[in-house]
Order: structure tokens, then C-alpha cells, then sequence
């Protein structure tokens, strides 16, 4: 079963191409990785597969329905998003947040309220519960960032640069926490710059370079066919 | 347009308001208060009567539109813009179910809650302080809302159309200070030349506040058809457009 589909995915920007053509299939429980340059359009795509960005060209599948206004919104309490900018609401709490994040899946009272414990207990952060989100260090709003994309218990997780700017064992723990959701089936799109990570994490990896996907394989396979590691296959795909 | 999904994004602000509300209420109490005495108090030793009234009388029931309307442009100006572009509310929001035409009608319902919200405290204050006698005064609530609205849309116009945050001073300086003066809060217009009386017409607030006034007073009549007709015609015609003007702003 596909989760995600993207057929001929264009995106511009005034004149500029931002997504070129992109095509790609996504399988329910897998982990998929998008690699590539600062630029290349990792969150651009990435919006686009949440319903925040709409396609100039092309069309996006969702759970094997093509989108459109009604199936987003629709499709939208099935996805969670841990976007690579900090958008947490900087005069609440750590517990203010994630309840005001539930309510608009509607998800309120003693059941937010189950959920939110359960999740700062799953990334650490049950002890800050009433601590102003100023208060926490930028690893701490990632941790929490990270918490609050799952508040719907979503089936597909859009993950962009989930642990840029996090120290190695945090990185670690974020790790263990994306291996347990694929153990429970979720599917998982994920964008990185640490190849370490991609090879870890990811089932299938696409390198994109200036808005267009230039391959896709599984990390082995590309080492192999490349001759080389993962960074080697990057650097040289990437380059000029 | 689902209206529960705009009702969460109002609840999100409020949640921010109560946790903020201590020092932006006095702040924003302040000012109505500083204007109602000073003017009041000061010039009213001086302007014996106006209408009848004395003058701190004839000015408290403006004050409640002007505080109203105040209180709605702060929030959808300066408020909504360091959602939108500042903090990324908007885009925390926007990765959720609700979608974009939800967010702005909570925006612009918040917006015109924060008007009722100072537009009953300057309301309460002038009854405890018995400047305001009529039991009419209940029906300027109603009137508080449509001042909400009204302002709260037109704010989000400008904050759609504004290139950045500084460029508010234009719209307070050129087009919400003249309204505010020109609205026969102070002075009746009747004094003024013929052509900025007939101007003035067309100021929504300057119908809000004969209508307040007129309820202040007990005097229903105040509450024109043709005040009815303009007031109707402007939300008509501006609610529509942040919908519009945003959407265009933000996704593009
Ligand atoms: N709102 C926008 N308006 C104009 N150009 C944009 C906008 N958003 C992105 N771009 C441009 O589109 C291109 C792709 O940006 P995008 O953010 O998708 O890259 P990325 O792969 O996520 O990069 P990074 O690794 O730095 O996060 C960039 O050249 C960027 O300048
Ligand atoms: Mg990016």
C-alpha cells in the first residue's frame, strides 16, 4: 500500500523553480529519506506533502486518495508535522503548548491531557511540564517539537531536520524514538543532513539537487552501486 | 469553513490573553481612562454643556467605541502580524486540520472579542461612576461588536498589506487617528466646515458613537436607518477581503 504518491510535483516561486517534476512513491510503514544541499527543496516538498504548500504542477497522493481541498483537510488528523523551523508558541508552557496543539485536532480534556503526559515522558521532558518554552534550551524545543507532532498519533510522520542542533545523545534518544514508531508501523518521511542518520533511519533515501530527485535506493544499494558510502554517493551526486 | 476550527484558533489566543492579560489590560484601560478624565475633567471646566450633557458625558459613551476600536486594530495590526510573521503561528497552525480561511475567522473573531472585552470595561466604568443613566446602555453591546468587527477586518487588510511592521504607523496616523477624531467624540461635527461634516459620514465610528451616545441617554431615536444601512454596508463589504487579501499574502 502506498502512503505517498507524488506525480510530476512542481513548485515555483515568482520565476524561480523551487520543485522540478518530482515523482516519487512512499510505502505505508516505510522509513523514506530525502537527502540534498541547502536549497535543493526538501521543505518545500516536505509542505507540499502536508497540505501547506500547494503544488504550481503536478498532483500528490495521500492513503491512496488524490488530494484536494476536502481529502487534506481530512487527511491532515492522519499526519503529524515536525517542521525544521521552531514554531512552538513562545509566551505558553511546555503543557500550554501541546494542549493548544490538541485542540485543533480536537483532541481536548482528560484525554489531551493523557496524551500530553505520555508524550513528555517519551521524550524526557515530563519534568518542564510548566515551564515557559523560553526557559527550555534550543535541544529541549526540539524534544518538544518533536512531542507535539505526535499529539494526533498520526500515521505518517513528516520529520524535517528532526535533530539539527542536538547534542549526540539527544540525537541518539530522537533516534530510538523514530525506530519505535516504525516498529509500530507508522510511516516516516524524513529529511537530513547527517548521512549517519539517513543510513541508520531511513529504508530508502532520495538525493534531490536543485529541485529535482536525482535517484532513489536503499542506503546499501547505493553504496554498492556507487562504489563508496553514503557521503561519497552525496557528495558526488551533488556536486556543482 | 468550519466554524469549531476557528473556534480553536480564538482559544488559542485567548489561552496566550490570560496568561498576558494583567499587563496589557492596564495598559490598554489606561489610555480610554487617561482620555475620558483628562478631556473630561480638564476641558469640561471649561466647555460648560454640550447637548445638554456636561462634557464628560457627552464624551464617555465615544470613548467606549474608541477604546472598542482601539482594541480591535492593536490586535489584528500588531498582534496578528507577529503570528503570522514573527512567531510562525501561522505555520504551527497550518500543518493541523484547520485551514486557512478557519485561522483568519478565528483571528478576526478574537480580534472582535478584544473589543467587547474594553468596550464593557469603559462601559462598566461609566455606569459605576453614574456619568451614564439610561438601562439602554445594555444595547450598545451589541454595537461594541459590530465596532469589533468592523476594525478587526480592516486591520487585517492592513496587515495584509503592509510591507513590514513598521508600516502600521501609516495606518494609525493616516487613516485610524482621523477616524477617532473625526468621529464626534470630542466635538459635534456640526461645528466643523460643511464638506469634512458631510465627509465624516462615512466614518463607521462616528454612526457607533451616536448610537452609544444616543442609548447612553435613552434616546433610541439616535439609532438611524441610515446609520443602520452604512454600518451593514461596511461589514458587507470589508469582512470579506482578509480572507482574501491574507491568503494572498501568505501562501504566495
Ligand atoms: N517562500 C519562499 N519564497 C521564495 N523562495 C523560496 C521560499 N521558500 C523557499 N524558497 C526557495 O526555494 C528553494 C528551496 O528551498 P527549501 O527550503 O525547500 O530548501 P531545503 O532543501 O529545505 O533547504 P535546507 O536544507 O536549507 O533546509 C530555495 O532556493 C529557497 O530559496
Ligand atoms: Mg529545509
Amino acid at each position: 500500500m502506498s502512503a505517498v504518491k507524488g506525480i510530476n510535483l512542481t513548485k515555483y516561486y515568482k520565476n524561480f523553480k523551487a520543485l522540478d517534476a518530482v515523482n516519487f512513491e512512499i510505502t505505508e510503514g516505510e522509513c523514506f529519506g530525502f537527502l540534498g544541499p541547502n536549497g535543493a527543496g526538501k521543505t518545500t516538498l516536505m509542505g507540499m506533502i502536508y497540505g501547506f504548500i500547494e503544488p504550481s504542477e503536478g498532483e500528490l497522493i495521500l492513503f491512496n486518495k488524490k488530494v484536494n481541498k476536502t481529502t487534506m483537510a481530512e487527511a491532515k488528523y492522519k499526519i503529524g508535522v515536525i517542521p525544521q523551523d521552531n514554531n512552538l508558541d513562545p509566551d505558553l508552557s511546555v503543557l500550554e503548548n501541546l494542549i493548544v496543539y490538541a485542540r485543533y485536532f480536537d483532541i481536548t480534556g482528560q484525554k489531551a491531557r493523557k496524551r500530553v503526559t505520555e508524550l513528555l515522558e517519551f521524550v524526557s521532558l515530563n519534568e518542564w511540564l510548566n515551564a515557559n518554552v523560553r526557559k527550555l534550551s534550543g535541544g529541549m524545543q526540539r524534544k518538544l517539537i518533536f512531542a507535539r507532532g505526535l499529539i494526533n498519533n498520526p500515521e505518517l510522520i513528516i520529520l524535517d531536520e528532526p535533530t539539527t542542533g542536538l547534542d549526540p545523545r539527544s540525537r541518539r534518544q530522537i533516534w530510538d524514538k523514530i525506530e519505535e514508531l516504525k516498529h509500530s508501523g507508522k510511516t516516516v518521511i524524513l529529511t537530513t543532513h547527517y548521512m549517519e542518520e539517513a543510513e541508520k533511519l531511513c529504508d530508502r533515501i532520495a538525493i534531490m539537487n536543485k529541485g529535482k530527485i536525482l535517484v532513489v535506493d536503499t542506503p546499501k544499494n547505493l553504496s554498492l552501486k556507487f562504489g563508496g558510502n553514503l557521503e561519497y554517493v552525496y557528495l558526488n551526486m551533488t556536486e556543482g | 469553513m468550519n466554524i469549531k476550527k476557528a473556534f480553536r484558533v480564538w482559544q488559542r489566543n485567548a489561552t496566550v490573553y490570560r496568561k498576558l492579560y494583567r499587563s496589557s489590560l492596564a495598559l490598554n484601560f489606561f489610555e480610554p481612562m487617561l482620555y475620558l478624565f483628562a478631556f473630561g475633567l480638564g476641558l469640561g471646566g471649561f466647555v460648560r454643556e454640550i447637548s445638554g450633557m456636561s462634557y464628560i458625558e457627552f464624551i464617555a459613551p465615544g470613548i467606549v467605541m474608541s477604546s472598542s476600536m482601539f482594541a480591535a486594530s492593536y490586535e489584528c495590526t500588531y498582534g496578528t502580524y507577529v503570528r503570522m510573521v514573527y512567531q510562525k503561528t501561522f505555520d504551527a497552525i497550518l500543518a493541523t486540520p484547520v485551514q486557512f480561511n478557519e485561522l483568519v475567522m478565528g483571528e478576526l473573531l478574537w480580534g472582535a472579542t478584544k473589543s467587547l472585552i474594553y468596550g464593557c470595561i469603559i462601559l462598566s466604568v461609566i455606569s459605576v461612576f453614574g456619568v451614564v443613566k439610561s438601562p439602554y446602555i445594555i444595547f450598545v453591546i451589541p454595537f461594541v461588536i459590530v465596532c469589533g468587527v468592523i476594525f478587526a477586518s480592516l486591520s487585517l487588510i492592513a496587515t495584509a498589506v503592509v510591507p513590514g511592521i513598521d508600516s502600521f504607523n501609516y495606518f494609525y496616523t493616516l487613516i485610524l487617528t482621523p477616524l477617532f477624531l473625526f468621529s464626534g467624540i470630542f466635538f459635534p461635527l456640526d461645528s466643523l466646515p460643511k464638506i469634512l461634516s458631510e465627509l465624516a459620514f462615512f466614518n463607521p465610528l462616528m454612526h457607533l458613537v451616536s448610537i452609544s451616545r444616543g442609548f447612553c441617554y435613552g434616546e433610541i431615536s439616535k439609532l438611524t436607518l441610515s446609520s443602520l444601512v452604512l454600518l451593514i454596508g461596511y461589514l458587507c463589504l470589508l469582512t470579506p477581503l482578509p480572507f482574501m487579501l491574507l491568503r494572498k499574502k501568505y501562501l504566495h
